[in-house]
């Protein structure tokens, strides 16, 4: 589709966001009583905010909840059922004010889930959702989506991208089909565009995401490995934040005779992802998870799925207990 | 910290240690742990207020400890973390330096565990100032008042496990949450399955935590999960008058027992 | 709440409360029906977990008993779970979980009248506070978001 570009006054913002909330589910940031900034279902506007650098988790749950039942089971003594989920209870949802990292996200996601099996869950909520981003008129040390073929006003994974411009009036490039549904009603509410300069913010280059990937193919067994991730932990945090991080454990939980199979969500960087039931595991200390976890995303990644397992937003960086900065390492890495 | 490093210096040159752990600053500043191995490089420990990690974490770690024995930077917390793992015959006393921290930042000179639990001994070992405060207010509040606290506060978990993998006293290598059979604690996040995961690791930790705070400032979506620890810490002293970590050979509250215990509730 | 019958369930080690609990009913005392005993080898095997457990699955009430302190078959697992239940019953007030609907005792074998009195007390009790809403209402609420997703 052709994309077009028009002008929405900050006060017709409040109207848009308010005819949504109407009639669709609409999950907005918010900044929550601890400082914290949190995505919640149709927060009333004046709590919304636009002055966000990022939310502490990312926006992945939307299509990738933490918790996915896939189904249900009885168990009787001489028969069992299964129930499928219902899948027209995935509700319509409308992302508001998500970063361009985030929406690019959800590409990388698509080329995860989707690569050779189309999973049914994860793509029935990707259609069910539409994304009004916003670019970036702020960001801090943390933010390398330049260094990932990024930028904070790119119009990957956006449905609608507003921009702020000088004067508080928002630019609107409607970029797709979808986009152009939600124009379509409230048409009023969108006008011509004015000259009026973007505010967008600036982030440097820190690396060249070809020349890590270049790099990481031969570094497999680089001592830089154990070198700086000796502080790592092993938490989950850094997987559990990432909008592009989509490894998920399958359980099962019964009670009584009823139960149901779930996913959630995994980590790579837990020790016990990799073991296996004889005891052996091939990812034995946390240097060759945290391995894995940089392999995954810049070098498996762009030679199977052709897409980038990053999109810089920084939240693994700003939420580790102890500092390990992707960023800084990756620009270490494309050096080795 | 010029004698910090000069220490650590020492230490490494006469191949006392193998590795010093330490902080270093990260390039953008934020305070990190460091590992340092190369005597040269020992000028790039610092020390300041804003050192704040429990270093004792890597004590157990198996990648740390390959490189033989260690100096360990230890404030007052890690070195009761250093106690409660002798103690708990998780780590000998010979296998590690402690390059002790005062309460106003200086180096001690804590020459073997004697020492340190004379200096630990002599401590404020209740919970840190920072943390009474919060403690009291929640305790003033109502039952109703507290559950909803505290779903509210336990409903943000993503059970990413920081608070256990951030703890040097959560150094088992098969936790609870990973028994599958029976499933003890629900896989998923979801307020009663982060209810229990969080009851469960605060009465695991009773009588054995340290008052580190650790646990809270690893939650990365803010949950201030060491209040449940330091409540019991409170509540093991009110009761059986200890603290954890001040004995290399102390008994856990929770495996001993006094056949006087007093309680008022059992009927 | 006229017709709330609560659901009363009682942790009991095998040695000394289960005996006199037996007791109890050898003797033809009555007592209230609302109480579904489980046998443990010992109150000191009894995790603190099962009682979570147990409100989980719709408990309104719970019973922990075992053997007088010195009369443990085990020698000391009594003690152990003394200590255990002190800290537990601090963590569950510092959180709000309702400690009212958890009675702890000492039945031995010979107490056959005491666990009858035991029983009807809580049942009496629990009939009061009525059934335990705000812990389900929780497990209901958790299964809802995993529905929802958010």
């Amino acid at each position: 589709m052709e994309t077009t570009r028009k002008l929405i006054r900050k006060q017709s913002v409040e109207k848009l966001y308010n005819a949504l909330t109407s009639n669709r589910q609409v999950y907005a940031p918010v900044v929550a009583a601890d400082k914290q900034i949190e995505y919640r279902y149709n927060p009333g506007f004046a709590e919304v905010t636009f002055g966000h650098i990022r939310s502490t988790l990312s926006v992945k749950n939307v299509v990738f909840p933490k918790v996915e039942n896939l189904f249900f089971y009885t168990n009787a003594r001489s028969e069992s059922t299964i129930t499928d989920i219902d899948m027209s209870r995935i509700p319509e949802v409308v992302l508001w004010g998500a970063h361009p990292c985030d929406n690019a996200a959800f590409d990388t996601l698509r080329s995860i889930f989707c690569w050779d099996i189309k999973d049914e869950f994860f793509s029935k909520r990707l259609e069910k959702l539409a994304v009004i981003g916003l670019s970036c008129h702020l960001s801090d040390e943390y933010c390398f989506c330049t260094s990932v073929g990024l930028s904070p006003d790119s119009k990957k994974g956006s449905d609608i991208l507003l921009s702020l411009l000088k004067n508080g009036d928002y630019h609107a490039d409607i970029l797709t089909e979808k986009g152009n549904e939600i124009v379509k009603s409230a048409a009023d509410l969108f006008e011509t565009v004015s000259d009026e300069k973007e505010v967008i913010t600036e982030v440097k280059q820190k690396f060249s995401h070809e020349q890590v990937t270049s790099k990481l193919s031969a570094a497999f067994e680089h001592p830089f490995w154990v070198e700086n991730s000796l502080r790592c932990i092993g938490c989950g945090a850094c997987a559990y934040v990432c909008p592009t991080c989509a490894c998920f454990d399958i359980q099962d939980e019964t009670r009584g005779k009823n139960g149901k199979r779930y996913r959630s969500w995994d980590s790579c960087g837990f020790g016990l992802f990799t073991l296996h039931t004889s005891g052996h595991n091939p990812r034995e200390v946390q240097s060759q998870r945290w391995r894995q976890r940089i392999m995954h995303k810049f070098s498996y990644m762009p030679e199977r799925n052709e897409s980038l397992g990053c999109v810089g937003c920084g939240r693994c960086s700003s939420g580790c207990p102890v500092d390990m900065n992707i960023a800084e390492q990756l620009e270490a890495l494309q050096n080795i | 910290m010029d004698n910090l490093v000069k220490r650590a210096k020492e230490l490494l040159e006469n191949k006392t240690v193998q590795v010093v752990i330490g902080y270093e600053a990260g390039p953008t500043g934020v305070i990190r742990p460091a590992f340092i191995t190369d005597p040269e490089k020992a000028g790039k420990l610092i020390y300041n207020d804003k050192c704040d990690q429990n270093l004792a974490v890597y004590l157990t770690k198996k990648e740390v400890k390959n490189f033989g024995k260690m100096a360990i930077v230890a404030t007052l917390p890690v070195m009761r973390s250093i106690m409660m793992l002798i103690s708990e015959q998780q780590l000998f006393a010979e296998s590690i330096v402690v390059l002790g921290i005062s309460a106003d930042g200086n180096l001690l000179d804590i020459a073997d565990i004697n020492i340190m639990q004379g200096y630990i001994e002599k401590s404020d070992l209740s919970n840190p100032e920072k943390y009474k405060a919060l403690l009291a207010e929640l305790n003033k509040l109502n039952p109703e008042e507290k559950f909803a606290y505290w779903q509210k506060e336990l409903s943000k978990c993503i059970k990413c496990y920081a608070c256990r993998q951030a703890c040097p006293m959560c150094y088992c290598t098969r936790c609870t949450v990973e028994v599958n059979q029976p499933q003890w604690i629900p896989v998923q996040a979801n307020t009663h399955g982060n209810m229990e995961w969080h009851i469960l690791r605060a009465m695991h930790l009773a009588g054995r935590c340290i008052s580190c705070g650790e646990c809270g400032r690893a939650c990365p979506v803010g949950i201030p999960c060491h209040l449940l620890t330091m409540q019991l810490t409170d509540q093991v002293y009110t009761y059986f008058k200890v603290y954890a970590g001040t004995s290399d050979k102390m008994n856990s509250v929770l495996s001993t027992f006094e056949p006087n215990d007093k309680e008022s509730f059992i009927i | 709440m006229s017709d709330f019958e609560p659901k009363v369930v009682a942790f009991v080690c095998n040695w000394c409360t289960y005996a006199g609990a037996d007791l109890t009913g050898t003797s033809r005392i009555k007592y209230a029906s609302n109480v579904k005993i489980i046998r443990f080898p010992c109150t000191g095997r009894i995790d603190f977990m099962l009682l979570l457990k147990a409100f989980a699955n719709g408990a309104d009430g719970i019973i922990v008993s075992g053997c007088h302190p010195n009369d443990c078959h085990y020698t000391s697992g009594n003690f152990h779970a003394k200590r255990r239940w002190i800290m537990f019953k601090e963590l569950m007030d510092f959180m709000g979980i309702d400690m009212n609907r958890i009675t702890f005792s000492w039945v031995s074998a010979a107490e056959g009248a005491k666990w009858a009195d035991v029983v009807n007390a809580t049942v009496t009790r629990i009939r009061e506070l009525g059934p335990y809403v705000s812990y389900k209402e929780m497990v209901d609420k958790s299964v809802e978001e995993e529905v929802k997703n958010g």
